[in-house]
């Protein structure tokens, strides 16, 4: 079990955050994380102590950067169970989604190819597919999801034709929560010769994640929904795979050496990835999230967010004037107020200094399954609490009350 | 507990949000119609006016939109109907002043004033303006005619 009140110490933002003049309950955690002082520290130590640049120059300094920011692929590696020349640093989860579909999709995708998705995908695993479809000619399809959003072997199976040649999905969806069978579809798509990407973006901060077991293709994750930095995130790919995908951007540190008349040698994979100075201070920040929640571990975090999200779900489904649309999920919880348009409320549970969200949440085709076109959102990680929970619930109650937080 | 103030400016916010005034579009050519979508939420309101001869002669509008902005935008309409331009730029100034906290005159903005607290909830800004940027543009674009 996890000592909540041990770990919430770890977090600035848990002590003496107010919003609205209340204490702030944050509970947006798919939106972004709050970070632990440790992860501060480490990107403080970095600008602080040894701010040079990685992979230049022969001195010491350089050294030290080089070293502590390849480190990191090591813990990468070690977190999600690959070798670490199979971690690409990305600028997020949107970027890595954005490498695979134009590095991998663009060149391997031909006209009536085709790709699956599905409706409840973020924007990020929707709209590079969708350009690569108007380049290469290839067919976007998507996948039936059964109630509450839920994605089954079954229904991968029937959408599967004889041209399907990826299959792009989020192993947790960010608004439906619900867990895809990841490993069988991946060996069912493998039969096929289809290639699986995963979004990881939700699920990779909650639960252990073994992407050898799994067997999957590729998985972008993000830094940030994990305790981490912004703007830095992680590309997974099977080595061979990164062998054949192409760079989207060219320019210093990816070539190993180049001549005017155009000849180009590109550096071996991750690196002719990572074009640019890199994110130093995010991607070594990342590797001090990664440790901190491992420190924690993987497994409780999963569990425990789990008995919150059935505390919750349990005194929700109590309140007459509460629409849950996926209380059997294990992510984000998406409701309604009965009655009140989603910013309305989400502003009420502000004036309570609670963090949530309203609206389409980034998968604004979601409504074409839901029926509904926006909801509100809560999303927990380990540093949440029942009393929190509590907090939440409360206002719940007081929904007819919105316009209070108009005039508050 | 509210204030007796409040529990005015409530009602009034509500009842336009319950009953929206001038709340259907018109196909009439001598209507310009301009669509106002908020990047930052969801409220995604059309506004249309028919301005002749420097009069608002009437205003619509419709869509999708949280309490704030459907009430703000249907109080609007009835305040700037049958205004000149002139006129209806005066009330507008007022009501931006008001909502980003400089002096402005309660007066000329009548039920308006349900929205004086804005301000206390800055991501509600948006919402209480939408509507009012949206007349603003088609008043803009009349007079470029």
């Amino acid at each position: 079990m996890i000592d909540v009140k041990k770990i919430r110490e770890d977090f600035p933002m848990l002590n003496g955050k107010t919003m609205h003049g209340k204490t702030l309950i944050y509970l947006d955690n798919g939106a972004t994380t709050l970070k632990p002082q440790k992860v501060i520290d480490s990107v403080c130590d970095y600008l602080t102590n040894y701010s040079g640049n990685a992979h230049r120059g022969d001195y010491d300094l350089s050294h030290e950067v080089d070293s502590k920011y390849e480190h990191v692929r090591d813990i990468v590696a070690n977190f999600i169970n690959c070798k670490k020349e199979e971690v690409v640093y990305t600028y997020g989860s949107s970027d890595s989604l954005n490498l695979v579909a134009f590095g991998y999709g663009m060149t391997h995708l031909h006209e009536g190819d085709e790709v699956l998705l599905t409706l409840a995908e973020h924007a990020s695993n929707t709209l590079p597919w969708f350009e690569v479809a108007k380049e290469t000619g290839c067919i976007i399809k998507y996948i039936d999801l059964e109630d509450q959003g839920k994605v089954t072997l079954d229904n991968v199976k029937k959408a599967i034709t004889d041209q399907t040649k990826i299959i792009s999905i989020a192993q947790i969806t960010n608004v439906l929560g619900q867990i895809a069978p990841i490993k069988e579809i991946c060996e069912y798509a493998h039969q096929k010769g289809i290639i699986v990407v995963v979004d990881g973006a939700q699920s990779v901060p909650h639960m252990p994640i073994d992407v050898q077991n799994l067997d999957l293709d590729f998985l972008a994750f993000s830094a940030h929904k994990l305790c981490g930095p912004t703007g830095v995130g992680v590309l997974y790919g099977k080595y061979e795979l990164l062998e054949e995908m192409r760079p989207t951007r060219f320019g210093g540190d990816s070539n190993a050496r180049y001549k005017s008349n155009g000849i180009v040698k590109l550096k071996n994979a991750p690196t002719k990835f990572e074009t640019g100075t890199a994110n130093i201070e995010g991607v070594i920040g990342m590797g001090a999230a990664i440790e901190y929640i491992q420190s924690i571990g993987m497994q409780n975090i999963h569990e425990y967010e789990q008995e919150l999200r059935r505390y919750a779900i349990n005194k929700m489904k109590e309140l007459d004037n509460i629409e849950l649309y996926n209380p059997d999920a294990s992510g984000p919880i998406a409701f309604n107020i009965k009655g009140v348009f989603s910013q309305d409320a989400a502003s009420l549970f502000n004036t309570y200094g609670i963090a949530v969200r309203a609206g389409q949440h980034c998968a604004k085709i979601l409504g074409e399954y839901l029926n509904v076109s926006q909801t509100l959102r809560v999303s927990f990680y380990f540093y949440n609490t029942y009393q929190e929970i509590d907090a939440f619930i409360d206002v719940c109650k007081r929904g007819d009350d919105f316009l209070d937080a108009f005039f508050g | 507990m509210p204030s007796l103030d409040n529990m005015m400016l409530r009602q009034i916010i509500m009842d336009h949000y319950e009953n929206p005034r001038n709340h259907e579009l018109v196909n009439d050519n001598e209507y310009q119609t301009i669509n106002m979508d908020s990047e930052t939420c969801i409220d995604n309101i059309d506004v249309q006016a028919k301005i002749k001869n420097g009069k608002i002669e009437d205003i619509r509008f419709d869509g999708e939109a949280c309490a704030i902005c459907t009430a703000s935008t249907s109080i609007m309409t009835e305040l700037l109907i049958g205004k000149t331009i002139d006129e209806a730029r005066e009330i507008i100034k007022n009501y931006n002043n008001m909502i980003y906290e400089k002096d402005y005159d309660p007066d000329v903005l009548e039920e308006a004033i349900a929205f004086m607290n804005t301000h206390k909830q800055a991501n509600r800004i948006k919402c209480a303006t939408l509507g009012w940027m949206g007349i603003t543009k088609l008043i803009d674009e009349s007079e470029k005619k």
